[in-house]
């Protein structure tokens, strides 16, 4: 048997992030369409998070009538936007990943190193995650605001500038949530693809 | 800098076994064969004789149920995931009964990828992705996605793909299993021409006829078992005799 020196074996080289910034956006760009399927995912889950958010802090601002009926109704409209918007945007992440298995396998075969598929999916996750929250976070909140308004009237203003800061830290928690909910989505489908012998991620048929 | 040796892939009591629902099958059943450097070989066998498992066995993307497989001397079993990272980037190029180009990338984002993965520059990658296009006779569609090329110019693309990095050897999973008799037989022969021009070894499963003619050897195998090697020589030399005998 001969060392893996003598039969000039060597170590597959580690491509620079920037490398792999470069092929996630590249694999956003040409599959546009479907990006913004799985954006739209995550885009409603932020969007109804952030609706239920705002009516609170606005509700919680106004005062009266914020009660305690009122306020465990809130709270368990947070959890239930909380649910609905981690099952959407994991559901999101899973088919966007499942869908490519076998690219996976081709990527492999080609001497992709797993850490590399692993990474650009990650890339992929976070930079379409964070778009889809910033957005989702906006419209929820901003269509929102529109119908307290409608309902309020005039007292909404005062409210609202009372309630600035807790809005403004809604929709940062909105983007954080999602975001993150997006990469660890996408982390565990993805390091399964990766870590798979490709002869497998091959036969897989999506 | 690497020695060569005369056998560039060497297979010994290669088994490897499927459970499925409990039941186990045994796919290959103690493969043990030598490749030479250079050589254009065969691996001829029915559906479901074991051609795909022993391919993606010598190819480095299957783990053996027991057996060694051996690259250039080496034990494939000993190599980390980088190792095998490198072997499948520089060593080994591989061609698909279904192509499996990536569907989204051009054909020559396709053939500079495993480049890319190589570490090469950009443009360098490029300047050898429009050459090796242009062997294939691809020259004039290199922009073009796959979806916009026929079968037998998908599987040039991956051709030209799997000479990338000048593998020593390309790997060949039945390359005109998807495409018609005269492209078959344009694929088979550009891939006699690439083993002849760059002295690549090619080991090709598959249940295409047409391949015996342009190989060097032809392993014959049946139920995961080899069931005999037959040599061109031997061939050659009696015509007519072994006629019956190879088909
Ligand atoms: N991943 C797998 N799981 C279970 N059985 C498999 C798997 N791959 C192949 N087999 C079985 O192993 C045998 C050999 O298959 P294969 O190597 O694909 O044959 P060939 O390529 O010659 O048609 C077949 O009976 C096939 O059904
Ligand atoms: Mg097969």
């Amino acid at each position: 048997m001969a060392s893996k020196q003598e039969a000039g074996i060597r170590r597959q080289i580690e491509l620079p992030l920037s490398q792999a910034v470069k092929m996630a956006r590249d694999s956003i760009r040409v599959r546009f369409w479907r990006s913004m399927i799985t954006a739209a995912g995550i885009f409603l889950g932020i969007a109804f998070l952030e609706s239920v958010l705002m009516t609170s802090a606005i509700l919680k601002s106004i005062g009266d009538g914020y009660d305690d009926v009122v306020r465990t109704r809130q709270n368990w409209l947070v959890v239930m936007s909380l649910l609905v918007s981690t099952v959407g945007v994991v559901n999101s992440m899973l088919m966007s990943v499942n869908e490519r298995y076998r690219e996976i396998g081709t990527m492999k075969c080609l001497g992709a190193l797993d850490r590399l598929v692993v990474k650009v999916f990650l890339i992929e996750a976070g930079f379409t995650g964070f778009l889809a929250s910033v957005v989702g976070a906006i419209v929820g909140t901003g269509a929102m605001a529109l119908v307290l308004w409608v309902r309020f009237g005039g007292k909404f203003w005062g409210a609202l500038s009372g309630a600035s800061v807790e809005v403004l830290v809604n929709i940062g928690i909105g983007i954080v949530i999602g975001t993150v909910l997006a990469l660890m989505a996408a982390f565990y489908p993805a390091w399964r693809a990766a870590k798979m012998p490709p002869a497998a991620a091959l036969r897989s048929e999506f | 800098m690497a020695v060569t040796y005369e056998y560039i892939v060497r297979t010994k009591d290669l088994i490897k076994e499927y459970t499925m629902g409990g039941q186990v099958l045994r796919a290959l059943d103690g493969v043990s064969l030598d490749i030479r450097r250079g050589e254009y070989i065969s691996i001829m066998g029915p559906s479901g004789s074991g051609k795909s498992t022993l391919f993606n066995m010598v190819g480095g993307l299957d783990k053996p149920t027991s057996g060694t497989v051996f690259i250039d001397e080496v034990d494939m079993a000993q190599l980390d995931a980088f190792e095998l990272a490198w072997l499948r980037c520089r060593k080994i190029g591989y061609i698909f009964q279904t192509f499996n180009l990536i569907p989204v990338m051009t054909a020559l984002e396709n053939v500079t990828l495993p480049m890319i993965f190589a570490g090469i520059s950009t443009d360098d990658a490029i300047e050898k992705g429009i050459k090796l296009l242009q062997t294939v006779g691809l020259g004039e569609r290199v922009h073009h996605k796959p979806t916009e090329l026929s079968g037998g110019q998908q599987q040039r693309v991956a051709i030209a793909r799997s000479f990338a990095n000048d593998p020593a050897i390309i790997l060949a999973d039945e390359p005109t299993g998807n495409l018609d008799l005269r492209t078959g037989k344009e694929i088979i022969e550009l891939l006699r021409r690439m083993n002849k021009e760059s002295g690549v070894t090619i080991i090709s499963a598959t249940h295409d006829l047409k391949m015996i003619d342009v190989s060097d050897r032809v392993v014959w195998i049946r139920d995961g078992k080899i069931d005999k090697i037959s040599a061109r020589a031997d061939i050659d030399l009696n015509v007519g005799q072994m006629e019956g005998e190879q088909h």
